[in-house]
């Protein structure tokens, strides 16, 4: 027999989707900015393995010459990535949400497990909770990183009034070479994420749109 | 065993129906978002430019400029490193505006009041009859590359009060006690104006805004704007305008060579 149960709250379903288009425009403005000056490699020992970026990349999303219009929209946009963070930490906390989502003492040991489970070493089923202890440290890690992103992005958007905050992050090329990394951490975490909810299916990709997962009750009368 | 099933089936599709009751809800008001959005979006992206941006993006700069301008403070420098951090030449970037007249002895700064006839002229002489200002600091390239580097001259500061400048009154300017006597820009510029910049009076009054002679400790070459520049450490590089000709006070907002590209008219670091 199966059941409604409501998984995601009203708030954090608008403000999860919001995010989309605004972090996709944020990448994208961010792109248009660090062209300009694409000095990042991965490397090594002296051997450059990858270039940010190689020129057909640029090319192939329209990325170059595009400085001013990429400050402009990085420069508006950042509003709607803050604001619709900072009020995603709030409603977190208020509601309390914060203690399906934070990391606790069975965290670790169960992100362990969840990872042997999906690289299929480990077959015993999971815990069932609204968030696994992957999960907890996926969606706990990457509102630090949302954080992160709008700290280095402060220390390189006035680094001479809050060159404070640019010289505790190790000065302004380091900050910026932060700010890069984190976005790279996105897309990572972004990759991830959608090959989970893939695998997850129909039924938790649409809790997050409805708010309600169908659950099987374990009906006693019958056993 | 087969009545138990079909019992079960008939009493889970009463979860199933209100399932598919709320996921078409959903998806309709979630398309109706999305849709909005890519309206938004298209609004957005063809809205009519102002200087080379849609006009919503250019309003935001200027709010972000209100904001910037409220919070800042002339008592928060950049900072300063040792000597040895400059490395080599210092880079040159941007050439607009300058000319082979580079005669330093004969260069003249034309500096001029909105409402006001009377023109001076200020020679390279009398600004470095001001005490000296040295200042190893990382320049900010709006590109996204910095480089330390050392800019010799005089304060912005010290050349208008020194020469009574920038204020309504004619008095030497006092940016604490009468700020109001202060007009609201600065517009600088090459001497044909080829290459020009605006300033807020805060920006160009910073203690570490320089009228420089030197960089590097080598005098200005011509690629670097000789006989005299700007430099300042609350803007992005392109505003520290080369090879001087003219300073305006006014209370218009200046144009700038690049905000009428499309950039950023504050430009504020």
């Amino acid at each position: 027999m199966q059941r409604l149960e409501k998984k995601h709250p009203r708030a954090v379903r608008w403000m999860h989707w919001i995010n989309v288009p605004v972090l996709s425009i944020m990448i994208w403005s961010g792109l248009l900015i660090y062209w300009a000056n694409d000095v990042y490699d991965v490397g090594v020992g002296g051997i450059t393995l990858f270039h940010f970026f190689p020129d057909w990349f640029y090319r192939a999303l329209d990325l170059e010459h595009g400085l001013a219009m990429g400050m402009a929209y990085h420069f508006t946009f950042m509003w709607f990535f803050a604001v619709n963070g900072f009020l995603y930490v709030v409603y977190t906390i208020l509601s309390g949400e914060w203690r399906h989502l934070l990391p606790n003492r069975y965290t670790p040991r169960e992100a362990w497990n969840v990872v042997l489970h999906d690289l299929r070493l480990h077959k015993g089923p999971l815990p069932r909770a609204k968030f696994n202890g992957a999960q907890r440290l996926a969606y706990t890690g990457v509102i630090l990183m949302g954080a992160g992103s709008l700290l280095t992005g402060l220390a390189i958007y006035k680094p001479t009034q809050l060159s404070w905050l640019t010289s505790v992050l190790g000065g302004y090329a380091w900050a910026r070479a932060e700010h890069f990394a984190l976005t790279a951490g996105y897309v990572l975490f972004f990759l991830i994420h959608i090959a989970q909810v893939i695998r997850a299916g129909w039924n938790n990709f649409r809790a997050m749109i409805t708010g309600y997962e169908l659950v099987l009750t374990e009906d006693t009368s019958h056993a | 065993m087969p009545d138990l099933k079909l019992a079960s089936a008939r009493l889970s599709s009463a979860a199933e129906l209100e399932m598919r009751r709320l996921t078409r809800r959903s998806f309709l008001v979630g398309g109706a978002a999305a849709l909005a959005g890519l309206g938004a979006w298209r609004w957005l992206t063809r809205a009519t430019p102002e200087d080379g941006l849609a006009w919503p993006l250019r309003r935001t700069l200027g709010l972000n400029q209100r904001l910037a301008e409220g919070l800042f403070s002339p008592r928060r420098l950049a900072p300063t490193f040792p000597d040895e951090r400059v490395q080599g030449p210092a880079r040159t970037n941007g050439l607009v505006g300058l000319s082979d007249n580079v005669d330093a002895a004969a260069w003249q700064v034309h500096v001029e009041h909105e409402g006001r006839d009377a023109k001076q002229a200020i020679t390279v002489r009398a600004v470095q009859d001001l005490p000296r200002a040295d200042l190893v600091t990382e320049l900010k390239c709006v590109e996204g590359w910095t480089e330390v580097m050392h800019f010799g001259g005089v304060r912005f500061l010290d050349l208008v009060k020194r020469f009574s400048l920038a204020t309504r009154s004619g008095r030497a300017p006092d940016p604490d006690n009468n700020p109001g006597d202060l007009y609201r820009y600065v517009y600088l510029a090459t001497p044909d104006q080829d290459y020009y910049v605006g300033l807020d009076m805060a920006s160009a009054l910073h203690p570490q805004t320089l009228l420089c002679d030197t960089m590097n400790w080598q005098p200005l070459t011509r690629e670097h704007g000789a006989p005299l520049r700007l430099y300042l450490a609350v803007k992005y590089g392109f505003k520290s305008l080369k090879h001087i000709g003219l300073i305006r006070f006014q209370d218009q907002r200046p144009p700038d060579y690049w905000a009428d590209r499309g950039y950023d008219w504050y430009a504020g670091l």
